[in-house]
C-alpha cells in the first residue's frame, strides 16, 4: 500500500535564475540520502509515475557522471545527465544537470543548471531542500515551464486510476 | 533579438527585481506611496515608474484617498504567475509522494533488521 498524507513540495523563485524546492520526509536523513543515490531506488521515484525510467546511471564521486532516462507512456524519451561537483555523504551533493531535449539551437550552456541538494534531519524527520542556479533568467522560466504538461498529466492520471482499480 | 517589452504581461513586468520587491512590500496589504518609497529606499520618480509598469499590466490597482494615492495587489493578475509555478510543484510533489514510498520500505526494513541484532 502507498503511504498517505504527502504533502506537497514547496517551490519558490528566490531570484531570477533560482528555483528553490523543498519537502519533509518522515524518515532519517540516511535513508533518504539512500533512496536520492542508489540507482534501483532513484529508478522507482524518479519519473514521478509520468513513465519508466530505463537508464539510472550514479556515479557519486566528484568529477563522477549521473546520468538519468525516462521513457514516457507515449514513447516519448527525456533525458538528463550531469556531473558531480561535490559529495557530502549524507549532507549535500552538488551537481550540474543539463536536459537533453533542448533544441539544437540552445546551446548546452543554456540547458544546463547547478543543482545543491541539502539533506537537514530533526526529530527523525529530514527535509530535502533543491537549489537549482540556472545560468539566465530565460533557462530558469523554461524549467519552470516544463511542468506544464496538463494533457499528459490528464491521460497518466487517468492511467493511474486504471492501475489502482485492476489491484 | 526580440525582447518583450517589459509591460506587455505580468511575467515580465514582475521579471524586474525593484518591481518585484513593490509585489513584496505589498503583499501585507494597501500602502501609500511615499511608504514604497521608503521601504525601498529609491527615489519617488523611479518607484512611481515601476508602479506605472505594474499597474499597465493589472498587477496592482490605485486609488486616491484624500492627498495621497493607495497601491494595492491585484491577485487575479499575478494567479497566471501562481498557476505556472504551481504545475511545476506538482511534478515534484507527485516525484516525492514515490519517494515517500521508497523510504517507507526503507525504514521498515531497517526496523526488521534491528530486531535481529
Amino acid at each position: 500500500m502507498a503511504v498517505t498524507g504527502s504533502q506537497t513540495a514547496t517551490v519558490t523563485l528566490p531570484t531570477d535564475e533560482q528555483i528553490l524546492i523543498t519537502r519533509e520526509f518522515d524518515a532519517p536523513k540516511q535513508l533518504v540520502w539512500q533512496a536520492f543515490t542508489t540507482p534501483e531506488l532513484v529508478r522507482r521515484w524518479w519519473s514521478a509515475k509520468r513513465g519508466e525510467m530505463t537508464i539510472a546511471d550514479i556515479d557519486l564521486r566528484v568529477g563522477g557522471k549521473w546520468r538519468y532516462v525516462m521513457v514516457t507512456e507515449d514513447g516519448m524519451e527525456v533525458g538528463f545527465h550531469g556531473e558531480y561537483r561535490e559529495v557530502v555523504p549524507g549532507e549535500r551533493i552538488v551537481s550540474t544537470e543539463t536536459y537533453e531535449g533542448v533544441p539544437p539551437e540552445v546551446s548546452e550552456e543554456d540547458a544546463t543548471t547547478i543543482n545543491t541538494a541539502s539533506f537537514e534531519e530533526a526529530d527523525g524527520r529530514t527535509t530535502l531542500t533543491i537549489l537549482v542556479q540556472a545560468g539566465s533568467k530565460e533557462t530558469r522560466d523554461a524549467i519552470v515551464a516544463s511542468g506544464m504538461e496538463d494533457g499528459l498529466q490528464d491521460a497518466l492520471d487517468l492511467l493511474e486510476e486504471v492501475a489502482v482499480s485492476l489491484r | 533579438m526580440a525582447r518583450a517589452a517589459t509591460t506587455t504581461d505580468a511575467f515580465n513586468a514582475i521579471a524586474e527585481p525593484r518591481r518585484r520587491q513593490i509585489v513584496d512590500a505589498l503583499s501585507g496589504g494597501e500602502r501609500p506611496v511615499n511608504d514604497l518609497v521608503r521601504a525601498l529606499g529609491l527615489n519617488q520618480p523611479q518607484v512611481s515608474k515601476h508602479l506605472r509598469v505594474l499597474r499597465e499590466v493589472g498587477v496592482v490597482d490605485v486609488r486616491d484617498e484624500g492627498r495621497q494615492r493607495l497601491y494595492r495587489l491585484n491577485g487575479r493578475a499575478l494567479k497566471p504567475i501562481h498557476d505556472w509555478v504551481k504545475s511545476y510543484e506538482q511534478t515534484w510533489s507527485e516525484r516525492f509522494d514515490e519517494l515517500d514510498v521508497v523510504l517507507q520500505e526503507l525504514k521498515e526494513k531497517e526496523e526488521g533488521d534491528g530486531s535481529d541484532g
